[in-house]
Parts: C-alpha cells; structure tokens; sequence
C-alpha cells in the first residue's frame, strides 16, 4: 500500500463545483453543506445525471456553484419541481436545497406530501433558525426567546407559536425513507453530515424513497455573531432543541448497508 | 376515425392522451374532475405519469419541473385553482418553457359555484400572474372544437416556449357531443437545446427566472414581447358565420357565441341582417380583424359570460367609430338563445348609438330581465 505523503493531500475544488466565488457572508455554513454535496456527487460519479432545484432564500443561486443542471424553483415549491423531473425522468439523480423558510414555512405542502408519496428524491435542509436571505427574520425554526428582526423582544411561543422538528414530523410519514439531522458546528460533524448525505443520495440511487437530510446551520450575519461564535450558538442553543440523530431509516435502507 | 358520442372533460383528456401526453399532474376541481379521473386510469396503464397533487400550487409546481425536462406535460383545472396556480404560471412564462393548461370556468368570484361561466377572461389573457407575460389562449365552442385546439396548444406552447391555454366553461367540459378523435401516436420525448435532463456530454443547462440585474431582466422581458409580437402576428384565429352582408354584428366567445349562433340563425329566418364573429384565440387577440367588421357594421352586440371583459377588447379594436351593444350573464348562468335573439332584434330596430359604457346601458335593462 501506497504512503500518502503530505504533499499529495492537495485542497482541491470538487469536480462537481464551478470555478465561482462564493455570495455566501463570511462563516456561513451553506459553503460546508454546497461542498459536501459536491464530494458526495464526485464520489458517486453523478455529475452527469443529476438535476439540482434550488430554492428561494440564501441559497437561490445555489446553481451557480454546481456543474449538474438547475432548475430555480418558487419559494417553497422545490419539492413539487422536483417531483416533476423526478417522475418524467426516473433514472436520473433529482435533489433539492432548501433552508428553512422555503422548506418549513411557505413550502411545508409540499415537503410534506413529497416525502408522503415517497418520491424517490433527496432533499438538503439547511436549518438556520432565521429567515437569512430577507434580512433575519423569524422563521418557524427559530427557537423560543430567540430575538430575529420580525421578533425583536425573542420569539415568544404564547403569540408566535412554537418552533417546527422537520426531521421528526416528516418521519412520522410511511412514504419517507432516509430523515436524519447532522449539524455543521465541527469538523466531526461535518465528517457525520457528509456520510449521511451519501446516504441520502444511495437512497435515491438505490430506488429506495424519499431522503432528507437536516443540516443545522450557522448564520453569523443574522444572528450578529462572529463566525466562531456562531458555531458556540449552534452548539448550546441548537442541538437541545433539535437533537441530532437519525430519525427514519427504513428497513430496506438498513439491509442495503450503504 | 369514427365519431363517437364523449363527454368533454373526458374527450379532451384522451386526446391529450393519444396525443402524446407524457405527464399530467393535477388536483380536483369541479367542473373539470373527470380530466383528473380519466388520465388517473389511462397515463399509468399506458407508462405514463399521473400524479395527484396536494393542491394546485403542487400540481402546477410538478408541471413547471416536468415541462423543464421537455416532457409533453399538462395541467387543468377550474377557476378558483386557475388562481392558485398563477404563482407557478408565472415562473413557466418567465423561465420559457412550454405548458399547457386547461381551465374549464365557473361561477365566481370567490368560492362562487360550479354552473358555467367565463368570468377567467380577464385572469387568463391578461395574465393572471405577476409580471410581464402572455399566454396564448384558445377558446373552443365545442367538445370537437376542444379535442381539435388541444394539439395547437401543445404545438405553440413549443413552439414559442410559452404557456398555452385551453378557455372552455363547465358546460362544454361536461357536455357529452358526438366527437371524432385524434388517432393515437406514439410518444416521443423531444429533445430540446434547453431542456434540463442531466449535463453528460453537454454543458449544464440552468432553467431559471431570476435576473437579478435589472438589465438582463428588462432584456428577457424584451424577448417575451418580441416572442408575443410573433405570436400576434401569426396565430390569430377566429371564426365568421353571416358577415358578408352583417349590419348587426355579434361578438362572442366559446359557449357564448355558440349560443349566439343560434339566435343570429333565427334571426336571418327573420330576415335581420345580423352575422356573428367569435374569436378562437381570445389571446392574441383578433383587434385588426373586429377593427374591420366594426366599419362594415351599424352595431356591435357583445355577448358574453361575465360582466364584459372581453368587450374591453372589442372597445379597444372599435376605438369608438361604432356603437358598441353589450349582453352578458354572470354567476354561471348561461343566456338562451331566445334573450340574445331578443337582443339582436331589438339593435337592429333601433338606431344606432354611441354610449360611453356599454356595461351600464345593459345593467339597466337587465334589471327587467335577472331574477330577483
């Protein structure tokens, strides 16, 4: 066996990814989560048969950065485009990216009866707790006493109501397949979200339904946090209210042993 | 091909069918039910897919990613679902992608009723949606008039990269009429430079409509105009029934001027010199030709569904060199024969006159007519 010697442990840009700068603000997260499907994409040779859907929100120009087709869809309808292209083109690759405005707010029709009708899809969800692209605002992540610039005085769940687990709601559905939550606060982390993320994409390679993948995220801008202490936030703030964990795998998912 | 005795919702759906539909995603909605109901049986024993969506916002939704692969792919729906599927609507026109929608109209406005009705004039050809855009629409009379527009549809929606609309009112989608049907062809998925079907071997292809630089925006929406000034240009289709000598000329459109006909027929057993022009593209609409016939004619006689949108249209054509007649009944309740002959005898009795606004002249002399 080969040594690895450190000079050929080059960073590289995934073959997946365009030669494009990032729009995304300093510390962010959507960067981790874009190259871990990247890798995942590189790693399963599916560039070439894979159909992207982007989402309203931060991400709207998440097809910059990938080599696959794109589609852009209206906010919150991701799911619905994806399961248009899905059934007129079964063999290939279809994904979504959503955040959590798109996905748990205005879209949650259609996650939800896309993952119901078990459509052989894979689906990436950032979790930010906040509306990002718009300026901060509340979303229905955004947890209790969290102050956001549509809840100045911290989201009070007596008038705003109470915070949405996607991951567990959508896995209370028999049409879903692969519904996990990873976070992107550290390397382990990241380490774990992308084996998911691969996963998810078997799943789908496989025929075996619906997957998505949770991904909670940072939000430095909005949250008026350093980078650094945004990943402190997530980790004392986010993981006790939206456990990490796998929340469905189905039986068929578990014997293929991905 | 034989004729054979279908109910319209049903026609027009195997003619999609046999005309090569490779997808159809809907919701249910009365008047138009027996669309869903008939592809829900025929597209998966055929291979093809069927998908019943949450609500309209999905079906349409499901439509706009299939018409991005360039798949053949429809929708239909009823007024109030027309309304939620504007959203979606409007993205297909501004990414330039071919889809076909069948609205089959009925009472409104609100949850209003399922009699027929086209009170969608407006909300169809003018663009429902936000932004600048146009769909072309068809308004057939008939189921044949139906089952023959549907391919046309398809052909200019992918033709032009645009949106194509069958028009018709709840009483033509649920009408059984002896039809003749398209033979069935063999599908074919066509392979369009744009479409986005995975990147192998090609450049990646990205539908979107987003342009986030006002530039490029006012650029795209240079082109759809463009696009649009061809479609008026070459598409516009009507239909002319006793114009030669037509002193009295009626307007109307779909069930409208299909009852119409009927009372313009009586009417020249009567000896009144009346013919009757009903436009089957009511987008783009035919201004230069009802520009024409509006110097030919004493009177125009709008006869409508509605409280006179499509006469906004004809006053537009006519620019007030000809006294323009409205009649209209609203709410789904379709006129007979006998109110629009009435009508008719009573335009060509009087002397002609030019009225600021048609619709207030008719409100009064309805009150003798509606029932209370």
């Amino acid at each position: 066996m080969a040594t690895m010697t450190p000079e050929t442990l080059v960073y590289k840009r995934p073959l997946a990814f365009t030669d494009t700068p990032t729009h995304y603000c300093p510390g962010c997260t959507h960067g981790t989560a874009h190259r871990l499907v990247a890798e995942v994409l590189d790693e399963m040779n599916l560039v070439g048969r894979t159909i992207g859907v982007a989402p309203v929100g931060c991400a709207v120009f998440a097809y910059n950065y990938f080599q696959t087709d794109f589609v852009e869809a209206p906010h919150g309808r991701a799911p619905a485009m994806a399961t248009g292209i899905k059934r007129c083109l079964p063999d290939r690759i279809v994904f979504t990216y959503q955040g959590d405005g798109d996905l748990a707010s205005i879209g949650t029709g259609e996650i939800i009866h896309a993952a119901a009708r078990g459509e052989n899809i894979t689906v990436i969800f950032i979790n930010n707790a906040n509306f990002g692209m718009t300026g901060g605002q509340m979303a229905p992540t955004t947890l209790p006493g969290q102050k956001t610039t549509s809840s100045p005085n911290g989201r009070d769940v007596e008038l705003q109501g109470y915070p949405i687990r996607v991951a567990e709601m959508l896995a209370t559905l028999d049409g879903a397949g692969y519904i996990v939550r990873r976070s992107l606060h550290n390397p382990t982390n990241i380490r774990k979200a992308k084996k998911a993320i691969r996963t998810a994409f078997e799943t789908q390679v496989r025929g075996l339904g619906f997957s998505l993948v949770e991904l909670l995220s940072t939000c430095p801008s909005n949250w008026n946090l350093t980078p650094v202490e945004s990943l402190t936030w997530l980790e004392e703030h986010m993981l006790p209210y939206y456990p990490l964990g796998d929340f469905k795998v189905a039986p068929s998912i578990t014997a293929a042993k991905i | 091909m034989a004729r054979e005795l279908w109910e319209g919702n049903q026609a027009i759906a195997e003619a999609a069918v046999r005309i090569g539909l490779e997808a159809y995603f809907g919701y249910p909605i009365t008047p138009q039910n027996e669309i869903l109901e008939w592809l829900s049986r025929r597209m998966p024993e055929l291979g093809r897919d069927f998908v019943q969506a949450e609500a309209e916002l999905g079906a349409i939704n499901m439509v706009y990613g299939a018409a991005c692969t360039g798949a053949r792919v429809m929708t239909s729906s009823s007024s109030p679902g027309i309304s939620l599927m504007q959203e979606g609507l409007s993205y297909i026109a501004g990414t330039e992608i071919p889809t076909v929608l069948v609205n089959v109209m009925r009472g409104g406005p609100g949850l209003g009723n399922i009699a027929p009705s086209q009170g969608d004039y407006n909300q169809i050809c003018k663009g429902g949606g936000h932004g600048d855009y146009h769909p072309i629409v068809l308004a057939p009379a008939s189921v044949q008039e139906a089952v023959d527009l549907l391919p046309l549809a398809f052909d200019l929606a992918e033709k032009y990269r645009t949106i194509a609309c069958l028009l018709l009112d709840g009483s033509i989608g649920q009408m059984m009429e002896p039809v003749e049907l398209p033979p069935m062809r063999e599908v074919k998925r066509r392979e369009f430079p744009w479409a986005t079907t995975g990147a192998s071997g090609r450049q990646r292809h990205v539908l979107t409509s987003i342009y986030l630089e006002p530039n490029d925006e006012e650029q795209t929406n240079i082109r759809l105009l463009k696009r649009w000034q061809e479609v008026q240009e070459k598409e516009i289709r009507y239909k002319e029934y006793y114009l030669e000598d037509a002193e009295v000329i009626v307007v109307g459109f779909g069930t409208a001027g299909r009852v119409a006909l009927s009372a313009v027929r009586a009417a020249r057993e009567q000896g009144i010199k009346v013919g009757l022009f009903r436009p089957v593209t009511v987008a783009p609409y035919p201004y230069a030709r009802v520009a024409e016939l509006a110097s030919q004619a004493k009177t125009l006689l709008v006869v409508e569904m509605n409280s006179g949108q499509m006469l906004e249209d004809v006053r537009l054509a006519v620019n007030g060199r000809t006294p323009i007649e409205f009649y209209g009944r609203m709410g789904g309740v379709v006129p007979f024969p006998d109110e629009i002959l009435a009508e008719i005898q009573r335009v060509a009795r009087e002397t002609p006159e030019m009225v600021d606004d048609p619709v207030k002249v008719w409100l009064q002399r309805m009150e003798a007519v509606v029932k209370k």
